[in-house]
């Protein structure tokens, strides 16, 4: 069975009373039921079907202060409670496991690592809409993911936490485990739903959104593994705990994905709130820039968030300090860039991605982001026309907010903020025909 | 046939946990691409009748979704990731020396048909980059070390 090299911090984790997520993920043997089991595992589901009302698992979320980690950042609980309760359709839990957005490679060493914490957390989500069929959507690349949720389902209901009458409570429990096939829109809600349904992942108009009508046009929520994953905790620890960690205005732990220059890249849970500048120049976690180079910049929340110039990283990781800086904490994907990095390169490798990603539905975002791309390949090969910023900066005008999914939005938030940080590298390319640094990257 | 009873007899069984069925077009897909390397019209018309779906709306989702290849590729398809972080850390110089390696460009295949070589959109490995998928398998951390122990070892299985 494959096992991802990728480093975590989990001996740190496990050393700290409150931070949960990664506690175990180093262990070889997590992902068998009985290791997991042995370590209180499936505790919080037994609780929630012996002692709590549907009603109170709500309250308990909403009352944590968790929001989705996935990258908007809505109130997990919150979401939960906008099923409608008089509705006679089946309800349905989505848990989106299609993490791919650039720079994002948390959810993955979850559902490699410790895939009963996301089944119990997607049954106790479950429990709380009355759902009686709940879904795993792993993007398709993810062979080893898949296997490893398989599998963990597999002994999910012979341990009979899945199926009839688990535990004795009553309540039946179907888990399906659903493959896409290498969409980044299929990690948007709508999106996912169609491509659940078995249709091409394009996005759908909201409302209604998909509490009200979702899967099959029936109440579905869709939650990212990284919340679902932390709702056992709440459940077995209390929401007030949970509170207890992070800030006022984002409770809890998260985990950031750090790429990109550094000497240590890896995931690491930390408390919402931590230093940026900690995660990136402490010896625990990024340890400094790759070759002791200077810092040019940094992506914080995924390829889709606007970026941070070196006098902007002291700032705390929490999406109010984040949204502050006129950025975003995404789905805390931080990528950090030295100063032979050429911003114009930069953005051709994210406009490509964007553009490929498009799915195409609606006309600013599939026509603008072919567009932004000729116009930014042209420019980094050197042939860019003096109007060339101006008319980039017009096209990403017309994208944002103009479409029906976040996808334009994402595409056009790092050419702006790219413009706007560093106008004179863009100058000095339409100028001279060429890179202002020269960017080459050479792998070992 | 080009599926073989066992991929239709797990599409089957995929079918019959969804609500609805046609929930299975994407797992049936990808089964059969697992089991055949790509897809194509033949295909379409095999899971179509074994899931009992129409045709056309196989074959309309499979023209979405980019990880499956449309027409076949070599025993062993090379995929490189090269977006933002692999970048960072010489993705562009990764492809450049397995198409040296290989004597091939990107998009093409070798004579002997053995492996083909493309670039993909984020592969989820970023903090461990750069890196290559290549079939099912997940090659990170390479290094130019790493890259021929893996081609050599590719190689050495095909012939022994």
């Amino acid at each position: 069975m494959f096992y991802s090299p990728v480093r975590t911090n989990a001996a740190q984790v496990a050393r700290d009373d409150k931070l949960h997520l990664f506690q175990h993920v180093d262990n070889p043997e997590q992902h068998k039921l009985s290791t997991f089991e042995a370590r209180g595992g499936y505790g919080a589901w037994k609780k929630v079907l012996g002692s709590m009302a549907p009603d109170q698992v709500i309250e308990e979320v909403k009352k944590s202060g968790l929001r989705g980690r996935g990258g908007a950042g809505f109130p997990t609980g919150m979401k939960w409670g906008f099923i409608p309760k008089a509705s006679p359709k089946p309800r349905y839990l989505c848990c989106n496991a299609d993490e791919s957005e650039p720079g994002t490679c948390k959810d993955r060493v979850l559902m490699e690592r410790d895939p009963h914490a996301i089944i119990e957390g997607m049954a106790i989500g479950a429990y709380a809409i009355g759902c009686k069929v709940m879904f795993i959507y792993i993007r398709g690349e993810f062979g080893h993911c898949i296997d490893r949720m398989e599998a963990a389902r597999e002994e999910a209901y012979q341990g009979g936490h899945l199926g009839k009458n688990i535990h004795g409570s009553g309540f039946d429990l179907e888990m399906i485990v659903h493959t896409g096939g290498g969409a980044y829109i299929c990690g948007e809600e709508t999106a996912l739903l169609n491509s659940l349904e078995g249709e091409r992942g394009q996005s759908r108009m909201r409302p209604p959104f998909p509490a009200i009508e979702g899967l099959y046009a029936c109440p579905t929520i869709v939650n990212n593994v990284e919340s679902l994953a932390a709702v056992p905790h709440i459940i077995n620890r209390g929401a007030d705990w949970y509170r207890t960690l992070g800030t006022e205005k984002s409770t809890g732990s998260k985990l950031f994905s750090l790429s990109g220059h550094v000497k240590r890249p890896g995931n690491y849970e930390v408390e919402l709130g931590f230093s940026l500048k900690k995660l990136i120049y402490d010896p625990e976690y990024g340890n400094g820039i790759l070759g002791d180079n200077k810092l040019k910049g940094v992506i914080p929340g995924g390829a889709s968030t606007p970026f941070l110039t070196p006098d902007m990283i002291d700032i705390n990781l929490d999406y109010e300090s984040l949204a502050a800086a006129g950025s975003m904490l995404g789905s805390g994907a931080v990528i950090v860039f030295n100063e032979n990095t050429c911003i114009v390169w930069v953005i051709k490798k994210l406009i490509h991605f964007f553009r490929h990603e498009s799915c195409g539905k609606c006309t600013p975002c599939r026509e603008g982001t072919g567009w932004l791309e000729k116009m930014i390949n042209r420019i980094e090969g050197g042939q860019g026309k003096p109007g060339d910023i101006e008319k980039i900066t017009e096209v990403c005008g017309n994208i944002l907010g103009r479409t029906i999914c976040p996808l334009g939005d994402a595409a056009v938030m790092p050419i702006q903020s790219a413009i706007k940080r560093w106008p004179e590298e863009w100058q000095y390319h339409i100028d001279h025909g060429k890179c202002q640094v020269e960017t080459q990257f050479e792998f070992r | 046939m080009i599926l073989t009873e066992e991929s239709i007899r797990s599409m089957q069984e995929k079918a019959r946990q969804y609500p609805r069925r046609k929930s299975a077009v994407l797992p049936a897909l990808t089964i059969a691409y697992r089991q055949v390397g790509h897809l194509d019209d033949q295909i379409y018309q095999e899971i179509s009748e074994a899931i009992d779906i129409p045709v056309v709306e196989i074959a309309g989702a499979a023209s979405f979704y980019t990880m499956f290849p449309k027409q076949p590729v070599g025993k062993y398809l090379i995929q490189v990731c090269h977006n933002i972080s692999c970048a960072l850390l010489g993705a562009d110089s990764l492809v450049a020396y397995l198409e040296e390696k290989l004597g091939i460009k990107k998009g093409e295949s070798t004579k002997d048909n053995l492996f083909t070589l493309i670039t993909v959109e984020c592969l989820g490995s970023c903090a461990t980059a750069p890196m290559m998928q290549i079939n099912q398998d997940y090659y990170e951390n390479l290094t130019r070390e790493r890259v021929d122990l893996i081609l050599d070892d590719l190689r050495g299985r095909d012939s022994a």
